[in-house]
């Protein structure tokens, strides 16, 4: 199926990018030829066939619960943008 | 002959006969990075500092009666994407430009304890994405063998590195091809293991489902010794398999007696009439060996890539949500909003093929499309993976080419994802059905290299090797060195 600039824009909100229009034009394109050929896939009758999520058969991989040493924080700050009292600062949330 | 010809075995043995030292073979790399790598472009991070700190204490403990790792004194190169404590790990993105990573993955820490040094990392195309190593946002890899060529991808570094004699041997990462690939494009052997042989703790998600790392080496034999050093379970993987983990080494026989050999018809489609005839070469001698070879069908091969994409971008678009600017990476410059820096920070932090894939899966993901595309393809999956366990079921190894063509020129597909994606046609559907696979050298086209996929049953990585290493033995292939 052909998708539109819109669907672009859409999309781009969705995964929290910011395209050019340039980005947008080139996009739609290769984005449309790609579903196009994905398409493909309707040739094939799947009906009753099982999704495979996962090649392993692995069902509750279950641990004992004990507590383990975690990241020390001084370190996890390490490539902090930005911190603060031990905290990663971002900009408020709420006015 | 230059301490790159030998095997690490070899290696090894003049370490302990204390014909060499590590630091000798630490300084050798580095020497070697000097020379060649200004042209061939394979490291993006080098640590001559903390390798030739760790040589010195290797070289002490050498001395001493204390037990010597499986790969004692053995420098390496990584891969970029496996993160490596207090050496920077970038995934060639400019969003990890600055990113120093607080721990090891488990892939590097097994290479540890076995007493390797880390000498470096290797370039990449961004996040693992591409098949050309140009989707990196640092540097264009050359192919050892024609620099006017690329070296494949996305593990494009770690084999060019090997191939140019710039490493001993190298780990790579691979979801749909992403060490075959330029392993074959470099005439170099790498190896994708079971998916859940090797832990992926550590390995910077792209595809999770998909994703395995696995050895980069000049030939069968050093194959098996690095896997043999990097796989089993491990609880910070709960995808890795508890599965219990062979003698690689003892299975390198030279006997291969009446193995069976199932060539898939859709393999040898679509070829380049070159890479054709270096793999029907290849059965010959394997026949000549006394393995007996015949003719299957995977009847689902042409969907794989379609199927692919849809689920590793669907898988991408998820795993690298994570990059926002927060609690590491570059945060962009922004307007003001939280939202603001989410957005500013991504748009400026990830490059063309990454976006596009980002893109791709959250379509893919996003309500309405789901069923149409994400679990179409899921179920397009099975189909394929079946075709393999119909197969196995009478053969042991699957073999055919690892790639329908030798190395392209550099920027002759960048502008065309669907082509490049074809590029993997023959890797991708191996990596959906989750079964080991490896590459090795089968002959040259044109002076550039061809690469024999061999293809075994899940968790039997041994008969692979076994099938490589008895067919390289009676060829001279992975000899052959590019002239740098």
């Amino acid at each position: 199926m052909s998708i539109t600039t819109k669907d672009v824009e859409h999309v781009a909100k969705l995964a929290r990018l910011d395209l050019t229009q340039e980005e947008k034009e080139v996009f739609t394109e290769q984005l449309s030829a790609i579903l196009k050929y994905a398409e493909k896939l309707n040739e094939l009758d799947t009906e009753g066939v099982e999704a495979t999520t996962h090649v392993l058969h692995l069902s509750n991989v279950m641990r004992e619960d004990v507590t383990h040493e975690s990241l020390p924080a001084e370190k996890v700050f390490l490539n902090a943008p930005d911190e603060e009292d031990g905290q990663f600062k971002v900009p408020a949330v709420l006015e | 002959m230059s301490l790159f010809d030998l095997r690490l075995q070899e290696l090894h043995n003049k370490l302990h006969k204390r014909e060499l030292s590590v630091t000798d073979l630490v300084g050798e790399a580095f020497t070697a990075i000097e020379k060649k790598d200004s042209q061939i472009q394979a490291y993006l991070t080098l640590d001559e500092a903390g390798a030739r700190a760790v040589a010195a204490r290797l070289d002490d403990k050498l001395l001493t009666n204390e037990p010597k790792g499986l790969l004692f004194g053995l420098p390496v190169g990584i891969k970029d994407n496996l993160v490596t404590e207090g050496l920077r790990t970038t995934c060639a993105s400019q969003f990890l430009s600055n990113y120093d990573p607080i721990y090891d993955a488990t892939a590097v820490t097994k290479l540890k304890q076995a007493d390797t040094v880390t000498i470096g990392k290797l370039n990449m195309d961004e996040f693992a994405m591409g098949g050309s190593n140009e989707n990196s946002s640092f540097q264009k890899t050359r192919n050892p063998w024609n620099l006017s060529r690329v070296p494949g991808g996305s593990s494009g570094g770690s084999a060019a590195a090997v191939a140019a004699g710039e490493a001993y041997f190298t780990l790579g990462s691979d979801t749909g091809g992403s060490i075959r690939q330029p392993a074959s494009y470099c005439g170099v052997v790498g190896l994708k293991p079971t998916y859940g042989r090797v832990s992926r703790y550590g390995l910077v998600a792209f595809a999770s489902s998909l994703d395995q790392i696995g050895p980069v080496t000049k030939n069968v034999e050093d194959a098996a010794y690095v896997l043999q050093a990097i796989a089993g379970y491990d609880p910070k993987d709960s995808t890795s398999a508890n599965v219990e983990v062979s003698d690689y080494l003892s299975a390198l026989t030279g006997d291969i007696q009446g193995l069976r050999i199932g060539v898939p018809k859709q393999y040898l489609e679509g070829l380049e009439a070159s890479v054709k005839a270096c793999v029907l070469e290849a059965l010959r001698v394997l026949e000549g060996l006394g393995a007996v070879w015949e003719e299957v069908s995977l009847p689902h091969t042409e969907y794989a890539v379609a199927a692919y994409y849809l689920l590793a971008s669907s898988e991408a678009s998820s795993n690298l949500s994570r990059f926002d600017g927060v609690r590491y990476g570059v945060r962009a410059d922004h307007a003001g909003s939280l939202l603001d820096l989410y957005h500013a920070s991504r748009s400026q932090g990830f490059g063309p093929e990454v976006k596009r894939r980002i893109m791709l899966g959250t379509y893919a993901l996003s309500s309405g499309y789901y069923d149409a595309y994400y679990l179409k393809a899921q179920k397009v999956r099975t189909l394929i993976k079946r075709d393999f366990d119909e197969v196995f079921e009478k053969y042991d190894v699957i073999v055919g080419p690892t790639a329908p063509t030798t190395a392209f020129e550099l920027g002759s597909q960048v502008n065309d994802p669907l082509t490049m994606y074809m590029n993997d046609i023959l890797t991708i559907p191996v990596s959906l059905a989750g079964v080991p696979a490896l590459s090795v050298p089968c002959g040259f086209a044109d002076g550039l290299p061809v690469g024999l996929q061999i293809i075994g049953k899940a968790f039997d990585e041994s008969t692979i090797l076994r099938t490589a290493h008895a067919y390289e033995a009676h060829t001279d292939h992975h000899k052959q060195r590019p002239i740098l």
